[in-house]
């Protein structure tokens, strides 16, 4: 019983439907927040005095810099970000040397369950309370949205490596809201519009029934035909469906050239178990999967994966130092990263910096950083964040290798296209955000 | 083409063998809990849980006892049927006499605190296991491409659940069971030892369940959430088949597939509610389920 509940949790997961979800406890937050308010005014009139003793220090105000990371450690999503995310954090503040303008680097987490209320209420004690100066992963777009909404809220920075709405650089973009790793547009360009290149011009849509995947369909089928393919047909199967046989004969008798899988997690994995089993992919027809990513390849193994086309911002075995941070990585969590992983890392890094150069942690001086400073690190290679707050990089579209190609363990991938960064993501100027002028 | 409401009948034979498939695991599950709430009056919630042991055992003895599948078919079953019957022992037997609640509220618990722990250990994504070589590959039936092994889980489901059918309703044995349960002191006055009954019933619907896991790891992936993703339409399947029957489980776990099936075919979105669509249909028509007794 208590699935059927997650179930329902996954269909906020990435969508708007979540919304419905936040105004549910919105009344219930407003009273919280105005709790905390109250609260908050004491606490900020004792600050004064307090502060006034101190007024001369530039450092971090409370003595340290505590970053929050917040995601799924226990749900579908555990093994896409999860636990291992909050080691590559940590990774990153010991690579920057575990303390910044001379106080302490802390990093907490916490589970939010995919649950944008949990979420929310872990974000508010986090900074009432705990003095977390920045949240960063916050997976599934329900959650990154809500979170995104308190952190603007509250004046604190927020970076998000885990979710994929555009939104959260659109309509609702924060001035102290980031988002790093990849986002739907881009996941769309990769898959949809670099498949079509390679001659696979007619697709059939494998699409969960809900917001997030209509729009992953819809965006990608406007990239397929732009790019002069077409689109033959798409059946809408509903979420967390374990048999998918009968939705594959029907893309199978489509005689459609790509077989495009609009969900994720689970579903995704289930689908191209099965997928293989049907011979789909060993009769001419190709897969491609448009959220998938190295730890759901994993799960599932080369053999059902093989011939899969993807998109992620991030393949540990592209080049000397992203294999250096790789192993790295498998030393501590006994795997290799996915573009979460390592996005969670580059942020937090590169939050850091910009602490360092803007020399306070105060929220507005670093976010001003954050929008001006380049990133260069293992993950957002020669990256620039636009004024909506969208860190802009390559993505690589990829291919799965087939077993008897893979030369080590996690050697899963062939890179079949780097995609420039300013092709994958949105113009900022074109975004929809209110703070591009 | 010939064309039935619109779609091609090829199609249409393509997707009842689906749903014959499907309906396989649905049969095979809800048999092993109509079996233990028939005869142990006990609404079996870790049914979905002991499935996924099942899967898992096989996994297990893949990894670190290098078993292959088929010996897997047997020992998976019996190793967590085993549990199973230590499980009644230990802690089932001690709720036969409160409300049946407790033992819904037990095996909930129990469901969880495994699927928690599987979780923790292997992760959400689950591990894969590969179909067995000699069961590999697909044969082109003309109508659509049927992978051996989803043909292999009709026959061998279907063996098994009839098998089971016979052993309850036509030997000794299962005679004594269900004697056991229409009056258990009576039949304990007769000399025949009741709470060994109980605990060997517990273990075979809990063996049946692991059984089904086995069979479905090659298909699905081996997870932690497996058993919780089907054991509510399972227990539909229970409740329109008439708590307790038998050869009601059966027959519904098949019919029902097919009729998932067609959904996929004509309506793909009602897909998943369908099941609960008939379960209310037939609650409201017949309230003891279609091959159920009023009680």
């Amino acid at each position: 019983m208590r699935d059927i509940a997650n179930d329902y949790v996954m269909t906020g997961r990435f969508e708007e439907r979540g919304w419905s979800n936040l105004n549910r406890f919105s009344l219930f937050e407003h009273f919280l927040w105005e709790e905390n308010h109250m609260r908050n005014m004491l606490l900020a009139s004792a600050a004064i005095f307090v502060a006034g003793a101190f007024a001369a220090n530039a450092a971090p105000s409370d003595g340290r810099v505590k970053i929050g990371i917040l995601n799924d450690q226990s749900g579908v999503y555990a093994d896409f970000g999860g636990k291992s995310s909050v080691e590559a954090a940590k990774m990153a503040v010991e690579d920057f040397g575990g303390n910044v303008l001379g106080v302490p680097v802390e990093i907490v987490d916490a589970d939010h369950q995919n649950k944008a209320d949990i979420a929310s209420n872990i974000a508010r004690q986090w900074f009432d309370t705990d003095q977390v100066d920045a949240i960063m992963e916050l997976t599934t777009s329900s959650v990154a949205l809500a979170v995104q909404a308190i952190a603007k809220e509250k004046k604190k920075i927020d970076i998000v490596t885990g979710a994929a709405t555009t939104e959260l650089t659109g309509k609702q973009c924060s001035p102290y809201g980031f988002h790093w790793a990849y986002d739907t547009h881009a996941l769309a360009v990769g898959t949809g519009g670099a498949l079509v290149k390679q001659g696979g011009d007619s697709w059939f849509f494998l699409t969960a029934d809900y917001a997030f995947g209509y729009s992953l369909e819809q965006q990608t089928s406007d990239f397929v035909k732009k790019s002069g393919g077409n689109v033959v047909g798409a059946v809408r199967h509903p979420l967390a469906t374990t048999d998918y046989s009968s939705f594959l004969l029907q893309a199978q008798s489509s005689g459609a050239k790509v077989v495009g899988l609009a969900n994720a997690g689970a579903d995704t994995q289930n689908a191209i178990k099965q997928a293989a089993e049907f011979g789909i992919t060993q009769s001419g027809q190709r897969l491609a999967a448009l959220l998938f990513t190295l730890a759901e390849v994993h799960g599932i193994g080369l053999e059902a994966a093989q011939g899969l086309t993807l998109t992620e911002g991030f393949y540990w075995n592209r080049d000397a130092e992203s294999r250096k941070f790789g192993e790295r990585f498998m030393k501590r969590t006994g795997k290799m990263p996915n573009m979460i992983h390592a996005g969670t890392y580059s942020a937090v890094l590169q939050y850091l910096k910009a602490i360092q150069k803007a020399g306070t942690d105060e929220t507005a001086a670093v976010a001003k950083v954050l929008h001006e400073l380049p990133v260069d690190d293992v993950f957002g290679r020669g990256g620039t964040v636009g004024a909506n707050g969208r860190m802009i990089h390559d993505m690589y579209l990829l291919e799965v290798k087939k077993p008897s190609d893979s030369k080590e363990p996690w050697d899963y991938y062939n890179v079949l296209a780097t995609i420039p960064g300013k092709e994958a993501y949105i113009d900022p100027a074109k975004s929809g955000c209110e703070l591009v002028k | 083409m010939t064309m039935i409401f619109g779609v091609p009948v090829q199609a249409l034979l393509g997707q009842l063998l689906i749903g014959l498939i499907n309906g396989s695991f649905y049969a095979l599950l809800s048999l092993g809990l109509a079996i233990i709430f028939g005869l142990l009056r006990m609404i079996n919630f870790a049914h979905g849980a002991q499935y996924m042991l099942g899967a898992f055992a096989a996994y297990l003895l893949l990894h670190f006892a290098g078993i292959g599948y088929w010996p897997a078919l047997i020992l998976a079953p019996l190793i967590v049927g085993v549990l199973g019957a230590v499980t009644e022992r230990l802690f089932l037997r001690r709720l036969y006499d409160l409300d049946p609640l407790y033992g819904l509220l037990f095996t909930f618990g129990l469901a969880l605190t495994l699927e928690g722990s599987f979780r923790y250990l292997y992760g959400a994504s689950g591990q894969p296991y590969a179909t067995p070589a000699a069961l590999a590959g697909g044969t082109n039936l003309g109508f659509m491409f049927l992978p051996i092994y989803r043909g292999w889980v009709v026959v061998v489901s279907l063996i098994v659940c009839l098998a089971t059918w016979f052993l309850i309703e036509k030997t000794k044995l299962g005679a004594y069971l269900r004697a056991a349960t229409e009056n258990a002191t009576l039949v304990q006055a007769f000399g025949v030892n009741v709470p060994v009954l109980l605990t060997f019933t517990y273990g075979l619907g809990v063996a049946l369940a692991a059984f089904a896991g086995v069979l479905a790891a090659p298909i699905y992936q081996v997870s932690p959430l497996m058993g919780s993703n089907i054991i509510i339409v399972v227990f539909a399947v229970v409740v329109v088949g008439g708590m307790g029957s038998i050869m009601g489980a059966i027959v519904t776990g098949y019919m029902l597939g097919i009729a998932e099936g067609l959904t996929k075919v004509f309506y793909p979105e009602a897909s998943n509610i369908v099941i609960f669509v008939i379960m209310a249909i037939v609650l409201l028509i017949r309230p003891a389920g279609l091959f159920g007794r009023e009680a």
